[in-house]
């Protein structure tokens, strides 16, 4: 399957050195015209992407899209959702197929620099954890000693549990299994007395696939860094600017309080960073391309950050997820917006 | 006009254009196709590097000296994180061989039992054999994986409520863990006392039947092989003071540790391959005894022989002829699907390679050393199929 991708990504990367030949604002002009973002979303990971009974796609990734298609067309709902299994979505975007990949993508340097991508910005700081069944009463990962830990194959895990344990002089004992299905199913079995992966999946599978998810804990040892961001191909400068101002405003709004239900009455503001933001200060969007109610348009329809993140995998969702990390940097997280002045 | 020709002298060949003639020909077409194949060959090979180097992808097989890094969750031989990917992917391969073996040896005995039911006059018997080769060979083998790794984590208890079927052995969803024996030094001389006393055992058998023929009275051979087999390994035992110290598991925080281990990724792997590849075996040893025409049958009767004796001395070793071959076929099989542990997350070759493959990103290397090794167990096992198929054929009597 690696290899498949691998000469999938070589085509691809082929292909899209003959279609952006340097056309400056050529994503945003073919987006205008077609009226709608088509953005790549995960196929179905509950709480980042997932459609729900109705059919409707959900999720913080998901919102993402919603905010960019707001900011950039004035309707949140004009987007079309492309969902992508993880070979798949380098590809699609570098191909063209999709305008922004949103998909609980890790940025690397790989990635940005060979794989002909661009990542905007973090939306969600995550990393590898573990989750026990709560009867085993296991506090900290530090005392997982002799275990057996069902792990997913994939690029980095087994190698982060490794040296996870190692680092510690610990011995464990993994068992590997090459599916989501028959590694989900394994731990819930019991098979294993715990599970790794990104936290956030933790939370995911715990709501959705867990008989009564109170029955597991997830610990609070992170053992490695997984910073997603949505990514857009290399070769439009404009477009770039423009998702990466997109994240970043979403976070400022939440650092200045603007929210879906106070936006109107914010409007009339006397604080510059929230009229530069909503009210057409100093002409913010139009540097970018974009109408001058772009950045209202976005709260007005999708929210804050913050917002979103409540909404998708906060604590009242099923995910559960605190912000921790994820927390405005003035309430001790590390999403910093950069300021749109 | 020939008959004025001496015969005796030979007509000079008649001369033809080396085009038309037909051994120049032959070798033409052999040098060009080979000179074809070879191109390719050399084409893909020099295609697919240079494409690489392109893309700035590494090639060569240095990474095996490299420290793999990741656990394994079980091994014949000993292996760390900080071992190189050669030794880990030679783990797998011993882990491949493992289930191999242990599975051929499943699948021939529940095989020839089947096999034989299958042809039995008890009509329950009969019928149950039938029912078990159509539904165990028409299901697909990966969902048969499935059903045993579920049954086993499913039904077995937790490490704290093992079974405890037996003194020293605890059977629980990390598998079936039994106490062994404290290496000692004493155990190598009694595995050598054992081996003596199996080859003795063969030339006494070898003796008892030349006694038997030549004499035609049968010397007693139970009793001494027995005291060979069994007798002289525990002499040597009882010699060295008769060493007993058990490792046992014991119970941890969360599982039992020490003692030997079968994990239940083994388990499913090993019953599922064995029992599905039974099924075809079975298949291939009724038709192996059907194709032994029944006349043999009746004279080997005519002559006075008893049933058990008929099977043994005329029909079986007739049926083996023809058992044989086919069975190779099953046998390859059963260690190509092998390949399917992934699935229950049994770390057998191509789990470990895949790994690798995917922290180095080294596919090509990867995928040719899997298809090398995989070559070199089939063909060593059609090769030794084959040397026990020329044993067993009927000799040609000129």
């Amino acid at each position: 399957m690696n290899k498949l991708a691998s000469i999938l990504a070589g085509a691809a990367v082929a292909t899209m050195a003959v279609v952006s030949t340097a056309n400056a604002g050529a994503v945003l002009n073919a987006i205008k015209q077609k009226d709608f973002i088509q953005c790549g979303v995960n196929t179905g990971l509950a709480g980042f992407g997932i459609p729900d009974s109705q059919g409707n796609w959900t999720g913080l990734d998901v919102d993402f899209c919603r905010a960019l298609a707001a900011a950039v067309l004035g309707d949140s709902k004009k987007v079309k959702f492309t969902p992508l299994s993880a070979p798949q979505r380098f590809t699609a975007l570098q191909s063209g197929e999709i305008d922004v990949l949103s998909r609980n993508t890790t940025i690397t340097l790989t990635r940005d620099a060979s794989l002909g991508l661009h990542g905007a910005g973090v939306w969600y700081y995550d990393g590898q954890g573990f989750m026990v069944p709560k009867k085993l009463n296991v506090k900290s990962a530090k005392e997982l000693k002799d275990a057996e830990i069902c792990v997913q194959s994939g690029t980095t895990t087994e190698l982060n549990l490794s040296d996870y344990f190692r680092a510690n002089n610990m011995t464990f004992k993994p068992v590997v299994f090459a599916t989501l299905d028959e590694f989900k199913t394994a731990y819930f079995n019991e098979r294993c007395q715990a599970m790794t992966t990104d936290a956030s999946s933790l939370a995911a599978l715990r709501a959705a696939d867990a008989r009564n998810p109170e029955d597991h804990v997830i610990l609070p040892e992170i053992i490695s860094k997984e910073p997603l961001g949505p990514m857009v191909r290399r070769g439009d400068d404009e477009w770039f600017a423009i998702v990466k101002w997109v994240l970043n405003t979403a976070l400022e709004a939440e650092e200045y309080g603007i929210t879906q239900a106070n936006v109107d009455s914010m409007k009339a503001s006397t604080n510059p960073n929230v009229a530069r933001i909503i009210a057409n200060r100093d002409e913010m969007g139009v540097k970018l391309g974009l109408s001058p109610e772009w950045g209202y348009n976005m709260i007005k329809q999708v929210g804050n950050y913050g917002e979103i993140f409540e909404r998708n995998v906060g604590t009242s969702t099923k995910l559960k997820l605190d912000r921790g990390l994820n927390a405005q940097w003035s309430k001790g997280g590390i999403m910093y917006g950069t300021p749109a002045r | 006009m020939t008959t004025f020709e001496d015969p005796a002298v030979p007509s000079e060949p008649p001369r033809v254009a080396p085009w038309n003639n037909p051994s120049v020909r032959a070798w033409v077409y052999q040098v060009v196709v080979m000179g074809l194949v070879l191109a390719l060959a050399v084409y893909l090979i020099n295609n697919t590097l240079t494409n690489l180097s392109e893309r700035s992808i590494r090639t060569g097989f240095g990474f095996l000296d490299r420290e793999a890094g990741f656990r394994m969750g079980e091994s014949i031989i000993p292996i760390e994180p900080s071992n190189s990917y050669g030794r880990a992917i030679l783990a797998g391969f011993l882990n491949t061989l493992k289930v191999a073996i242990l599975g051929i040896i499943l699948c021939t005995v529940v095989g020839v039992v089947i096999g034989i039911a299958r042809l039995s006059r008890n009509w329950l018997v009969q019928k149950l054999a039938t029912v078990y080769v159509e539904t165990l060979r028409n299901i697909p083998i990966l969902l048969q994986l499935f059903f045993w790794y579920a049954i086993i984590t499913g039904t077995f208890p937790n490490s704290q409520e093992a079974w405890k079927p037996l003194p020293g052995v605890f059977i629980s969803k990390s598998g079936i863990l039994h106490a062994v024996p404290v290496a000692d030094p004493a155990h190598l001389w009694i595995g050598i006392a054992l081996l003596v006393g199996i080859i003795a055992t063969v030339f006494y058998g070898r003796w008892v039947r030349r006694q038997q023929q030549e004499t035609g009275r049968r010397p007693p051979l139970l009793g001494p092989a027995l005291g060979l087999i069994v007798g002289l390994p525990f002499l040597v035992f009882l010699g060295f003071g008769a060493p007993l110290a058990w490792d046992l598991p014991v119970m941890g925080r969360f599982r039992f540790t020490g003692g030997q281990e079968i994990t239940p990724e083994f388990l499913a792997l090993w019953i599922g391959l064995g029992l599905y590849t039974a099924a075809f075996v079975a298949e291939v040893v009724r038709g192996g005894i059907l194709a032994v025409d029944w006349g043999q049958t009746e004279a080997a009767g005519a002559l006075g022989l008893r049933r058990g004796l008929v099977l043994r001395l005329v029909v079986l070793p007739q049926a083996l002829r023809v058992i044989i071959p086919p069975t190779t076929n099953q046998y390859l099989n059963l260690t190509k699907n092998s390949s399917l542990a992934v699935a229950v997350g049994y770390p057998e070759l191509t789990s470990v390679t895949d790994t690798t493959l995917n922290q180095t990103g080294q596919a090509v290397e990867c995928i040719a050393i899997m298809m090398a090794i995989y070559l070199a167990i089939s063909l060593s096992i059609s090769g030794g199929m084959n040397l026990y198929n020329r044993a067993v054929q009927i000799p040609d009597r000129r």
